[in-house]
């Protein structure tokens, strides 16, 4: 979509916002399985809410279904963003039942309904990303950046012209690199944290409030 | 080398076959292929709306006994100039490998090169 028919799209709000930047937004936290989203969704919940969004596991494919919470507000200084936070069923090009019950001593049963589980939440969560105005990919900082998930997700959302906040996790792991996902990556905000010990999310924080409070034009698909 | 032979069929697929393939029908000849057990090289890739719908649609078949999806690898769209991007055209994305999970496994991707390996001895055709 060209510059021209973006124009002619504009309602009343969509005028102001581009003026004046978003004060409310719709951010869905996005990932491969277990590279701790849910982790994040719930160190932003303790943060600024008190609450939290879900349980978290060791083995993959923990959140099945998408959660969500309504008007978060987080402040940086002068200025705030009230969310609307979506945490996403890790995305993935397969899931094997077996690795449930060789890897982590699921049953045979169990492990099916997780897979089954697993690919109805893979799909759950691309059809979200129709419906966000922006994203946190949440990367493991202790793996390879370019996997296709990531590079999928980041495309999609380019394509669209939404913005992209990379949280580069896991980074009090001994063998993190978050040096590789932000060469990886340089044209998007990647900022290292631990969403377990709440290291650098107040950069996170601030990070957020000025990425997605931004003014910008959302395009189609 | 062809599945009556035994061996994996790794087949490298042109840009002129995709180009006349709507979106659906692209997804529709790539699950079809990759279900078979066959690995394929296409060299013009899909666009990252076609990879969201790749992977929505390898979610709605797997079958857990005998199909757990795709491993799937290509670099990014071509980046594109201001005056592409003033008159919205379309990215053009770039070669993509693909295959079934149980045959095809990425090992490493570079700047320059996806590095895969076949499994051997998982059912190859």
């Amino acid at each position: 979509m060209g510059i021209f028919s973006r124009f002619r799209r504009g309602s009343f709000s969509n005028i102001i916002q581009r003026i004046f930047g978003k004060k409310h937004a719709k951010i869905g936290i996005y990932g491969p399985p277990n590279v701790g989203k849910t982790t994040l969704a719930n160190r932003i919940l303790r943060d600024w809410t008190g609450d939290i969004m879900g349980s978290v596991s060791e083995i993959p494919h923990e959140t099945r279904r998408a959660k969500w919470k309504t008007n978060i507000k987080i402040d940086n200084g002068g200025s705030s963003l009230v969310l609307d936070l979506v945490d996403t069923p890790g995305i993935t090009t397969k899931i094997d039942f077996k690795e449930f019950m060789n890897t982590y001593g699921l049953t045979k049963e169990e492990s099916r309904m997780r897979a089954k589980e697993a690919t109805e939440g893979v799909i759950e969560s691309i059809r979200w990303l129709e419906d966000i105005d922006g994203v946190v990919l949440v990367m493991d900082a202790t793996q390879d950046p370019f996997t296709q998930v990531n590079v999928t997700i980041i495309g999609n959302l380019e394509a669209r012209d939404l913005p992209i906040l990379v949280a580069a996790n896991k980074i009090d792991a001994e063998d993190a690199s978050p040096a590789t996902l932000k060469s990886a990556f340089p044209q998007h905000p990647v900022i290292p944290i631990s969403a377990l010990t709440g290291y650098n999310t107040e950069n996170l924080y601030g990070t957020m409030v000025k990425h997605f409070g931004k003014k910008r034009h959302k395009k189609g698909r | 080398m062809t599945k009556k032979e035994h061996g994996i069929s790794f087949n490298l697929v042109s840009r002129n076959k995709l180009q006349d393939l709507t979106s659906s029908e692209k997804l529709k000849y790539i699950i079809k292929e990759v279900k078979q057990g066959r690995i394929l090289v296409l060299e013009h890739g899909l666009t990252p709306s076609e990879q969201t719908q790749l992977i929505e649609h390898t979610m709605k078949e797997i079958n857990h006994d005998t199909f757990i999806g795709i491993e799937m690898g290509g670099y990014e769209e071509e980046k594109m100039s201001f005056f592409q991007r003033v008159f919205g055209l379309i990215k053009k994305p770039r070669m993509t490998v693909i295959g079934p999970a149980h045959l095809l496994k990425m090992v490493h991707k570079g700047n320059d090169m996806i590095e895969t390996m076949i499994i051997p001895g998982k059912g190859a055709k």
